[in-house]
């Protein structure tokens, strides 16, 4: 299950507006525990893949470092990523499949249909390896959370 | 040196978020994290014992591929070596 405030919740739809027509993409800081993954925070990140931005995201592993040392220093972890799919449903495809190597976390997807955020739907990376990896349809709860339990 | 791990690897390093090593350069510091943590060794390498395609390695804020010198690159207790997976998708 995925756990986030309807703040975090709206941020992330209202990031795939603010980008359409091109994907956003944005990593999920939090906590995880007994198969809940917690989000206190969404920090935006930058689509490097400005040669196909409408279907391809990629966040440089540059700034993804920053990110991991900043949550760090605030007694946060990576939980999970989202990006959205403008104009195209909010499953996971072949592709973002291929591409996701975060074990445990959560895949955030939010359909943007003319701009405008329609489902969101998350998907937890399950699995031990590279090779016995698969994407599970995950739950997300919106309620707001108490501060501080991460 | 300190190593920050992310988090789908905690599990083999015992939970914790940075493990500590001695090494003179990076190549040495990331053996002596799979001598210490030897099951992390498949997540980390292919079977040809190459780092896995989408493993990067942060020497501080540089991308170890690019360093002149790659793992030979000389480290200081001061350095810290971040692995981080990557992020990208799409669909067609
Ligand atoms: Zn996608």
């Amino acid at each position: 299950m995925l756990k986030l405030s309807e703040s975090v919740y709206n941020a992330l739809r209202e990031h795939g507006e603010e980008t359409y027509p091109h994907e956003c993409c944005g990593v999920l800081l939090g906590c995880s525990h007994d198969g809940v993954n917690e989000v206190e925070d969404a920090v935006r990140a930058g689509n490097t893949r400005t040669d196909s931005a409408h279907n391809r995201y990629h966040i440089a592993p540059q700034e993804l470092v920053k990110i991991q040392r900043q949550a760090r220093e605030r007694g946060l972890d990576i939980v999970g990523f989202y990006h959205s799919h403008p104009d195209h449903p909010a499953q996971w495809s072949k592709t973002d499949f291929a591409e996701a190597h975060w074990l445990g976390c959560s895949y955030v997807i939010t359909a943007v249909e003319k701009g405008v955020a329609q489902q969101t739907n998350s998907f937890l990376l399950t699995g031990t390896t590279e090779e016995d990896k698969s994407f599970e349809d995950e739950t997300i709860q919106v309620e707001e959370l108490v501060a501080g339990r991460c | 040196m300190k190593i920050f791990i992310p988090t789908p690897l905690r599990a083999y390093v015992d939970k914790q978020d940075a493990v500590q090593v001695n090494a003179q350069t990076v190549g040495q510091a990331l053996d002596a994290l799979t001598v210490q943590h030897p099951d992390l060794k498949k997540h980390l390498y292919s079977d040809e014992g190459k780092l896995r395609a989408f493993v990067n390695v942060y020497l501080n804020d540089e991308d170890v591929r690019y360093l002149p010198e790659k793992e030979a690159t000389t480290v200081t207790e001061a350095d810290s070596l971040s692995i981080i997976p990557s992020i990208a998708g799409g669909w067609d």
